[in-house]
């Protein structure tokens, strides 16, 4: 199917059905029980999955196969964003050249950045693209106001031209973004019993973009070009002795990877429309890292995977407060209850961050090929074959 | 003139920060061989060393003031240090006055404990792995330290005043024969200066003049003849982890009167010591050194008024625009060795 093998099909139709049926599985308890705030099924969040799926399908496509650590990813992300809000402000509100700008400007940003830092490998590197993103997110703070807004950020205002729909502005609001009619934050709630699952025209939307990203890294993981890319991952060296010219192939992945975080930027903007220069700033590079190597880095399905998880702990994480460890913990004894919560309670709410680190540290040391290795490994133990597994269909070697 | 002494001054207690965490930096990969992004991390908690115990010495138990009665006609209390206690007012005052000079003992033990739980604890099963997996564990640990320092001290940074002695400022340039009032310096820079100085001067003579210095220089160059001439290489380098601890942690003490600290500081330092690193070429000490200044005295002169008139926004962006320069140019840095992490 779509030049794919019987796997990676399987593979990408079980992904494309998560995706469809995701408002349903990410609310799988009832509404005011006391498990909803685990429901993970409300626009906002799911938009977030997505869409930093596919940031970290693209970061994967870099880090997975070349083997070259980018430490400013989150550049190109930022720079897609204010791309996309720029063609808001200017063109009209439909998202679509918005997100063909943002891909653009920030496949060019990639072009640029790509071909100086690529001279070096291994640290350096990391370390050049890491200056990059620096700067450019202090120049987006500071001297580029006029640009990217600086500290309050690009945002839409009534008196913007957008010379496509200039009358639509009269009406005293500000628009929103939308595509042909459709507004991205039109949603249609259904209610079943006690459960309530909502179904939002951004997400679905979003997902659809995710989908054919996917596919897209699919086609590229099994492609020529991808073996290339691996091959300058295992020995550089040997590849030039046979006298293969590695440049121009990771400066193609480098330059996809970067359209890719544009793509994600330019969704962004069009879910909220508004950019600020944090986003580029190194935290969030290091938050696509991490997304890619806790999921699985080099394979497909793990980026998702990661961003999903990471994403998800944000949000969940981070809601849960003492009150709610009280309540959990309410048929222990008392002075066993304060301190299983005294215990628990640094991993929560505010320090989620912390909880973050020491999965990730853990993953690093044990599980160095992320969740996916550690369904393999799991799968394994309960005796059942590999190709049982849809998360090992995907898997290749790291090295 | 007196501008331009002005910013190499100015230039200089920032680059002695940068030269002390990129020396540690290159000790841990210069002997170990491993790319620690935890390294600002440290340097965060030689700062928080300094906090902690200027809280410890102010810790107060309540005394009642003979003689005299609130408006509610219950004896009026005033909180009096421990220390006073033990030392008696003027003594005590002054120890808490002193709090951060102080904190230079406390913090080497604390400083070198910790560097050394942290190799044998994590970073010695990490050095047969690639540097990409060295540099995100550490990164992930980083992220760990940050947020526990975080959990027991707050978000806010924590203002930690140097001694009385040091607070205030003086004509430097009154005393190298210029005009009065042209170039005021305060106090406290000069002696995290001088502090650095002597900091990186003992490591430099650690190094060239002992004999585990001699050992250890072997080891870098060469671990494994070393290692087969029958010396423990192994627990030499841990010692070194964690003498490169202490380094950074001392660097956090000394800053704390400059920069109030906070728990981000360390990640903050971290990004661009890397830079200096980098541009003072991976495993070369004097590099390391020489670059954490150079760079120092450049993002001050790039923050002259003058400049940022030509190019706007050129301080924020100076030290990266350095290092990718540098980088192109002469690719093993200003002094880089050969065949270190030339992959």
């Amino acid at each position: 199917m779509f030049g794919l093998n019987k796997k990676d099909a399987s593979l990408l139709l079980i992904v494309a059905g998560l995706v469809a049926f995701a408002p349903f599985l990410l609310n799988p308890f009832p509404e005011g029980s006391a498990m909803a705030q685990f429901n993970a099924g409300y626009p906002d969040l799911m938009q977030r999955f997505v869409i930093f799926g596919i940031f970290a399908i693209g970061f994967n496509i870099l880090f997975g196969l070349t083997g070259y650590l980018s430490f400013g990813h989150a550049a190109f992300l930022g720079v897609g964003s204010y791309a996309a809000v720029w063609m808001f402000k200017l063109l009209s509100m439909n998202v679509l050249p918005a997100i063909v700008l943002a891909v653009i400007t920030a496949g060019a940003f990639a072009l640029i950045i790509g071909y100086v830092s690529l001279r070096r490998s291994g640290i350096y590197f990391s370390i050049l693209t890491l200056a990059f993103a620096q700067m450019s997110f202090a120049l987006a703070y500071s001297v580029l106001t006029p640009i990217t807004g600086g500290e309050t950020g690009l945002q839409l205002a009534l008196d913007d031209p957008r010379i496509l729909e200039s009358a639509s502005a009269s009406e005293g609001n500000i628009p929103v973004p939308g595509l042909f009619g459709l507004e991205m934050r039109d949603s249609f709630e259904m209610v079943m019993g006690s459960w309530v699952f909502t179904f939002n025209f951004g997400y679905y939307f979003c997902a659809v973009i995710m989908l054919i990203a996917f596919y897209l890294s699919i086609r590229i993981f099994r492609s020529p070009f991808g073996m290339m890319l691996r091959a300058i991952k295992s020995n550089q060296q040997r590849l030039n002795y046979t006298g293969v010219n590695p440049r121009p192939y990771t400066l193609a992945a480098f330059v996809i990877s970067g359209m890719y975080a544009g793509l994600a930027g330019g969704l962004m903007a069009s879910m909220d429309p508004l950019a600020g220069a944090e986003r580029m700033f190194w935290t969030a590079s290091g938050e696509v890292v991490l997304m890619t190597i806790l999921g699985g880095v080099g394979t497909l399905i793990g980026p998702v995977l990661g961003a999903g998880m990471i994403k998800y702990m944000e949000n969940i994480i981070s809601k849960i407060n003492s009150d709610i460890l009280h309540g959990w913990f309410a048929f222990l004894p008392d002075g066993l209850e304060d301190l299983v919560v005294t215990m628990i309670y640094p991993f929560i709410g505010k320090g989620w961050h912390l909880t973050l680190g020491i999965v990730f540290m853990l993953v690093v040391i044990f599980l160095p090929g992320g969740l996916v290795e550690g369904g393999q490994k799991l799968a394994n133990l309960f005796g059942r074959k590999k190709a049982d597994n849809p998360k090992s269909a995907s898997t290749e070697p790291a090295e | 003139m007196d501008a331009i002494i002005l910013q190499i001054l100015n230039g200089l207690d920032k680059g002695s920060a940068y030269a002390l965490i990129a020396l540690g930096l290159t000790l841990i990969f210069g002997t170990l061989g491993v790319v620690n992004f935890a390294h600002g991390a440290l340097f965060m908690i030689g700062a928080f060393c300094a906090v902690t115990l200027s809280r410890l010495l102010s810790l107060s138990h309540e005394v009642a003031i003979p003689g005299q009665v609130d408006f509610l006609g219950n004896p009026a209390t005033r909180d009096v240090p421990y220390v006073f206690d033990i030392f008696g007012e003027a003594l005590g005052s002054s120890i808490i006055d002193w709090a951060v000079p102080l904190s230079i003992l406390f913090a080497i033990p604390i400083m070198i404990l910790v560097g050394v739980i942290m190799e044998r604890g994590l970073i010695k099963h990490f050095y047969k792995r690639p540097h990409a997996d060295q540099i995100l564990v550490t990164f992930g640990l980083a992220i760990v330290l940050q947020e526990i320092i975080k959990y027991y001290y707050g978000a806010n940074p924590i203002p930690t005043p140097a001694p009385e002695a040091f607070t205030g400022s003086f004509d430097f340039g009154a005393l190298i024969g210029f005009e009065p009032n042209t170039i005021i310096y305060p106090y406290w820079r000069l002696v995290y200066f001088a502090f650095a100085a002597i900091i990186i001067g003992a490591v430099f003579a650690f190094l060239q003049f002992t004999t585990f210095g001699m050992v250890v220089r072997a080891g870098m160059a060469d671990r494994e003849t070393v290692g087969l001439l029958g010396i423990n290489i192994d627990k030499r380098f841990t010692i070194m982890f964690g003498l490169a601890a202490a380094v950074a942690g001392l660097a956090g003490v000394m800053y704390t009167p400059i920069n109030s600290p906070n728990y981000h500081m360390g990640m903050d330092f971290l990004v661009l010591s890397f830079v200096v690193v980098v541009v003072g070429g991976m495993g070369s000490l004097p590099g390391a050194v020489l670059a954490g200044f150079l760079l120092g005295i450049l993002e001050s002169f790039a923050s002259m008024r003058e400049v940022i008139d030509i190019i706007p926004g050129i301080n924020q962006v100076i030290i990266y625009l350095v290092a990718i320069v540098i980088l192109l140019t002469r690719p093993r840095g200003l002094m880089g060795r050969k065949g270190v992490m030339e992959d």
